[in-house]
């Protein structure tokens, strides 16, 4: 079924304490070479039929809503996943 | 009462025999709450009537106030209180804490409560992991600045109290404009004394909205009631129930808006 990609991410002015959390565990790991990690979200909304102008108009009105706060996440993009056929 | 409540008892078993036992104040329970009994007690403990509320509910069965307890609601999903904000009973509490006639609701959000509160823009700024990155639960000393919220108002100024402090995403973030608008207006009710325990922006440990009927705070006083179950002060063992004041406050509160 076709999906729409929403990916959010943390506002770059705030520091991501998961990200930090990862990029301090990376080196333990031998994964060096990695001068910093951010960690977001990515959703995929599955559509029941077509993804029409009005159905992505809709997701995009949902990620800025509910999928994201604006307080702290941005909302990096909202788009139709084209690897359906895959 | 609903019969898909199981995480709430029967809280009409000990009536406020006091004069004020006519404030009936609501105790929100969503999936995931965890201190919606203790909100109750601390309720019953301050002279009040406690009434369960559930997240389903399209009616506040007409209370006075309202107690968004701590926990974790929807497991937190999405973001801590995303979720809980698109209760239905949620849309019922916003409209009635915002009021444009009549008496605003208050409200008080703890821990997870606070977090719904910011997600409902009821009150501005939002919480984040905890700068150290771990769940931290101690008793944590707080100045009460703003002694004239409904929560608030027993409170001395400046009053030092002593309350636990247990959670995970409780790093206050507000842009800057937000925080000074906070800080000139008053609105930071209640602050961090000593180290900053989890990053919040200006010490924030607690905000009201501008009318002062809304209140949001990520330590518990409800777990700060009865001597025996307190944090430790200065007459013994577990003996603290600064935490008591806030529930006496609302309950002064509400007596005095209805003379």
């Amino acid at each position: 079924m076709p999906r729409i990609i929403v990916e959010v991410m943390p506002k770059p002015e705030i520091l991501d304490p998961q990200g930090k959390a990862i990029a301090s565990a990376l080196p333990h790991l031998g994964f060096t070479g990695f001068a910093g990690v951010r960690q977001g979200k990515r959703f995929e909304l599955t559509v029941d039929g077509e993804i029409t102008d009005e159905v992505l108009e809709s997701a995009r009105t949902a990620a800025t809503e509910m999928l994201s706060n604006p307080v702290i996440e941005d909302v990096i993009s909202v788009r139709v996943d084209d690897q359906d056929a895959a | 009462m609903s019969t898909e409540t199981p995480l709430i008892g029967n809280f009409h078993a000990a009536p406020a025999t006091t004069p004020l036992g006519g404030a009936r104040i609501g105790v929100v329970t969503f999936p995931g709450t965890l201190d919606d009994r203790d909100a109750a007690r601390a309720i019953r403990l301050g002279g009040g009537t406690a009434v369960p509320l559930w997240h389903g509910d399209e009616s506040l069965q007409g209370v006075d106030a309202v107690v968004l307890p701590g926990g974790f609601s929807y497991g937190d999903y999405l973001r801590a209180g995303a979720i809980a904000r698109f209760a239905p009973l949620m849309s019922r509490i916003i409209d009635a804490a915002t009021a444009s006639s009549g008496t605003r609701l208050p409200v008080l959000g703890i821990c997870n409560g606070f977090q719904m509160l910011t997600e409902s823009h009821l009150l501005p700024g939002s919480m984040v992991k905890n700068e150290h990155l771990k769940f931290l639960c101690k008793d944590q000393v707080l100045q009460v600045e703003n002694t004239s919220t409904a929560w608030t108002s027993q409170f001395t100024p400046d009053e030092l109290i002593a309350i636990p402090l247990k959670n995970q995403d409780g790093q206050y973030l507000a842009d800057a404009n937000t925080l000074e608008a906070l800080e000139a207006e008053g609105r930071v009710v209640f602050r961090y004394v000593g180290e900053n325990p989890n990053g919040s922006r200006n010490g924030i440990a607690g905000i009201s909205n501008e009318t002062g009927n809304v209140v949001g705070l990520m330590p518990h006083p409800e777990h700060a009631v009865e001597a025996g179950y307190g944090p430790d002060d200065a007459t013994g063992m577990r003996n603290g129930t600064d935490g008591l004041t806030i529930f006496t406050s609302v309950i002064a509160s509400l007596a005095g808006s209805a003379q």
